[in-house]
């Protein structure tokens, strides 16, 4: 079963970039895009164009920031890497996750 | 919180450089596809597949764009500024259009802003300069049963300083006239009799020199000091640095100059500048009647507090009258049914600030009558244009856009407008701030000062007009955009009927707001026009006509008694001497005059006064003949006589009202009366006249010979059918025959101190009659905006009459009667608003009704004619309607 767009809620989609960010070090939008079909192997089929908003917020909140660069094949892209802040913000929504996560399941199983 | 934050600069900052932004954008997403392309064909896609394969599992390019748009900066401000372009655009493109609807607003705001900037000027912050006016406040004396303001007492205000805890300052000021000779000219100009505190208490010192000194105003004559306005400095005295301690002659005493004060202060007497400021110790030198200072029956001052920061007027009300009641019982002489009241400097009841409250409250009502006629023109000029743009805005719908959107871009074409139409107005008021001046008449020796005043609150008052005229003028073509459908954009425009149902009700109907609002203003300014015929031709108890008038000011050129007294003979016999003359008196004051008459309680034989009463009675010390050169009629006795001087009995005059009121219908001839403890015989009794306003009702009033309480300050009197500047070159002649150092006032008709003393009503009538003409000007545009427009409108149903065999005069009274009856509506609804509304001008109005028939009859005639006016030039061009091609089209 694959994850239409619209079950990728948005909070989902940011702690997926971060948590890219974080494993990955600083990636282009394609990059971040494939690792999180990779990883999610294709489970996780995403609108790749959403995810670009989605970058631009997080850099407003100054979770990440951006510069340009070039890629590994020659091609200049703008890399997004995580700041102090975004690290913090990981941390702090994994945990949110997890708990969540593990009540649903807890939920699930006992009804 | 901070993520907030930081999301909103991040934003901020996006709106600045949207530009590169946009480039960034554009490269992030082209690098992305492609990369997306070149991954796909190292799996072995065809180039072909590889390219729609990146952009299928990318989505909408642009789409995503607009998403990242939005989430990129401020989208409300950067349509707004986008809708602000577009505005300008629209304006430039049609420049007649926007010409037009700026002038209508500008016109409608300025006079907003101007009416403003008065009300501050002179109600509010009338004393530039002085500082925390907003907690200053007139003191003044009141009588029993009495609504208006008298003079208090030099003891009086000791005490009440000494007693009162609520004040920061407490001063008063008397302005006065006096003569003014520098070199070999003599001049006369105006000045204040001040307490010494006055410069601290108003917080504005001397830019040369020092104010006045505790104590400078106390002790008989004692300190003959003086502080010159600026203007005085620069003008007479040319600017000398080394002015500070000259000596100058005012009033015949030698005074030391001890200050000058700062450009921009020109005292604090609403209307008039002030060119110098004397101790009240000085009172006797330049006040006609005598060592006031010690005379608690003597009321001649003006006083002012300011509050105590936190104190309100409630607070200060109840002190003061506190201590006006102790003074009422420890002086029950001179106090008895005298109180002390407040007021807020806006209604000052002395100076020209209480006279001109009411026209400027019906200003305020008149000015946004004016600016709704001036948004319902701009408001139709724009519906007119939203016809013209109906393919746009279809357009525009039929792409997308919502309708909040569309009525967001009108209301910001709005703003466009009334921005400009904002800055215009108050360019206008700027030019119109010293424009009340030029509505009173001018007077010699007095410079008027009536600014109106540019600050801040007048500011953002505008403001505000200006958005209440964006709302106005965006919302009616927004309220239309809701008609807007689709399909109905492409109907041919040619098909209505003249003044037809359907679309032309909104602008018929901004058309009868118009024509109603116009005509409440038009039956207000015949209102006005009427009480201002009656208030001047009304009798005022002695001749206007034939009678001249002038002040030969003996005290301010130092004369003692003795000379003035000889002075007056020889200069009365002289004028009597000259040809035309038939008679000529002096009196002690001119009625209707600013300035206050002797008052004195009485007391009379067989007369009993009610308790609480103390009979004070007003009277004026005059000459022989005074009441035959005035034209007062005598109903019995007789009047004084040159043998009634100071070795003579007493004797008085008394007026109709004091004989009924004082002797019950008994003849009080040979009767006495004692004033101020002297008894004095009736010898005569005078019809009654005006003696400070004619709109007072008939008062007590008694006169007494001149030579028998003489005063040094006197107007001289002359019943001749020469006119005022033949005999003021006369008088000028003999009087400096005479004495070439005294200067003289000018010579006016006792008409010309009628019109004076009503001047207030002028300017009302003058105000609301500009206004009045202004607004019907508008209305009589948007009349025939709308007419002309609906013939346009119609040309198909003027053509099928026409073909059936209407002529031109059908067509003529088609189109004006329809122009008619839509004023008639405006009339009649406007005649329902004036019924209710005219009550308002209050005591503007004098023996008119507010119902009166002529006044709504003579609107109505106006506003028809102006209809007929604006309807015949459509209705002309209906007549040339073309009826075979008019069919065709």
């Amino acid at each position: 079963m694959a994850f239409s767009k619209s079950e990728v809620l948005q909070g989902t989609l940011d702690l997926l970039v971060l948590k890219t960010l974080h494993s990955m070090g600083p990636m282009h939008g394609f990059g971040i895009a494939m690792r999180i079909q990779r990883v999610s192997e294709d489970l996780l089929r995403l609108n790749q164009g959403t995810l670009y908003p989605a970058l631009l917020r997080l850099e407003q909140r100054g979770w990440i920031v951006s510069k340009w660069g070039i890629s590994e094949n020659n091609r200049k892209a703008k890399y997004y890497s995580l700041t102090r802040a975004g690290r913090k913000q990981l941390v702090e929504e994994a945990e949110s996750w997890g708990r969540m996560s593990a009540m649903i399941n807890r939920v699930l199983r006992t009804s | 919180m901070r993520e907030l934050f930081r999301t909103f600069t991040h934003r901020l900052a996006a709106v600045f450089r949207r530009r590169r932004l946009e480039d960034d954008l554009d490269e992030e997403l082209r690098s992305h596809l492609e990369m997306a392309v070149e991954l796909n064909v190292r799996k072995g896609m065809a180039p072909e597949d590889a390219r729609g394969e990146a952009r299928r599992s990318f989505g909408g390019v642009e789409q995503t764009k607009e998403n990242y748009r939005d989430q990129r900066g401020l989208p409300m401000i950067e349509t707004t500024l986008q809708d602000l372009r577009f505005g300008f655009r629209m304006l430039r493109r049609s420049p007649g259009f926007s010409a037009l609807a700026i002038l209508c607003l500008t016109l409608g705001i300025g006079a907003n802003a101007a009416v403003f900037s008065w009300i501050e000027g002179i109600l509010f912050r009338p004393y530039p300069a002085v500082t925390h006016q907003e907690r200053l406040l007139a003191l003044a004396g009141t009588e029993r049963g009495e609504a208006r303001g008298t003079p208090i007492s030099w003891p009086d205000f000791l005490d009440l300083q000494r007693s009162c805890t609520l004040f920061d300052a407490f001063f008063v000021t008397k302005i006065m006239g006096t003569t003014l000779s520098i070199g070999d000219r003599a001049e006369v100009t105006t000045g204040s009799i001040v307490s010494a505190n006055y410069f601290d208490a108003i917080g504005v010192p001397p830019i040369l020199g020092r104010g006045f000194e505790p104590g400078e105003d106390a002790g008989r004559n004692a300190h003959p000091v003086t502080v010159i306005s600026y203007q005085l400095w620069k003008g007479r005295f040319k600017g000398d640095p080394q002015i500070i301690g000259k000596t100058q002659r005012l009033s015949g005493t030698l005074h030391t100059i001890v200050g000058v004060m700062p450009e921009g202060f020109y005292g604090t007497f609403v209307g008039w500048a002030m060119q110098f400021w004397v101790p009240a110790s000085m009172e006797e030198t330049f006040e006609a009647g005598g060592y006031k200072l010690e005379d608690r029956g003597a009321r001649w001052i003006e006083a002012y507090v300011r509050l105590k920061p936190g104190v309100n007027l409630r607070q200060a009300q109840e002190e003061t009258s506190a201590v006006a009641a102790r003074l009422e019982s420890a002086y029950p002489d001179t106090n008895r049914g005298r109180g002390i009241r407040l007021w807020p400097l806006w209604q000052t009841p002395f100076n020209n600030a209480g006279a001109l409250l009411p026209t400027l409250e019906i200003m305020l009502a008149v000015v946004v009558f004016v600016l709704l006629i001036a948004c319902a023109n701009v408001g139709n000029l724009l519906l007119v244009r939203s016809f013209a743009r109906r393919h746009e805005m279809t357009v525009r719908m039929a792409i997308g856009a919502g309708r909040g959107r569309l009525v967001k871009q009108l209301v910001t074409e709005g703003l466009v407008l009334s921005a400009f139409g904002a800055v215009g107005g108050l360019l206008v008021a700027h030019w119109c701030r010293h424009a009340l001046v030029l509505l009173f008449p001018a007077r010699g020796g007095v410079t008027m000062h009536l600014p109106g005043e540019i600050d801040g609150r007048v500011l953002a008052l505008s403001a505000g007009v200006c958005l209440l005229a964006t709302l106005v003028v965006g919302v009616i073509p927004a309220i239309q955009t809701r008609k807007l459908d689709l399909a109905g954009a492409l109907k041919a425009d040619s098909a209505g009927v003249v003044g037809g149902a359907g679309r032309a009700w909104m602008r018929s109907g901004l058309v009868l707001v118009q024509v109603s609002l116009s005509f409440v203003l038009l039956v207000g300014a015949g209102l006005l026009l009427q009480s201002l015929q009656r208030i001047r031709n009304s009798s005022p108890g002695f001749s206007t006509h034939g009678v001249l008038e002038t002040v030969v000011p003996l005290v301010s050129a130092g004369y003692d008694a003795p000379r003035a007294q000889s002075f007056q003979d020889e200069l009365l016999e002289r004028v009597k001497a000259l040809p035309g003359v038939e008679s000529a008196a002096f009196g002690r004051m001119t009625p209707l005059s600013y300035g206050s008459f002797s008052s004195a309680p009485i007391a009379v034989d067989g007369y009993q006064a009610p308790p609480e009463e103390q009979p004070i009675v007003q009277y004026n010390e005059v000459g022989p003949d005074y009441f035959a050169t005035m034209g007062i009629p005598l109903v019995s006795g007789r009047e004084f006589m040159r043998a009634d001087d100071e070795k003579a009995a007493l004797v008085a005059v008394v007026n109709e009202t004091m004989a009924a009121k004082y002797w019950r219908g008994k003849n009080p001839i040979g009767e006495r009366v004692q004033v101020k403890g002297r008894w004095m015989q009736v010898v005569g009794v005078a019809r009654d006249s005006k003696y400070e306003s004619v709109r007072e009702t008939p008062k007590p009033f008694f006169y007494v010979p001149l030579r028998q309480n003489f005063s040094r300050g006197a107007d001289l009197f002359i019943r001749t059918p020469l006119n005022a500047e033949t005999m003021a070159t006369a008088l000028a002649r003999e009087v400096h025959t005479l004495d070439p150092g005294l200067a003289l006032y000018e010579v006016i008709t006792l008409q010309e101190q009628v019109d004076r003393s009503t001047s207030p009503q002028m300017v009302a009538v003058t105000l609301v009659g500009v206004l009045g003409g202004l607004a019907l000007l508008l209305a009589t545009i948007g009349l025939y905006g709308v007419m002309s427009y609906a013939v346009s409108q119609s040309t198909r149903e003027l053509g099928l009459r026409m073909a059936l065999g209407a002529d031109a005069s059908n067509l003529l009274r088609l189109v004006i009667s329809r122009g008619l009856a839509l004023t008639a509506g405006g009339v009649l609804l406007g005649g329902v608003m004036a019924l209710a509304l005219t009550r308002l001008l209050g005591n503007l109005l004098y023996k008119v009704s507010p119902y009166d028939p002529l006044a709504f009859g003579s609107a109505l005639a106006v506003m028809t004619m102006a209809a007929l006016a604006a309807c015949f030039l459509p209705a002309w061009r209906a007549t040339r309607t073309d009826p075979a091609r008019a069919l065709r089209d």
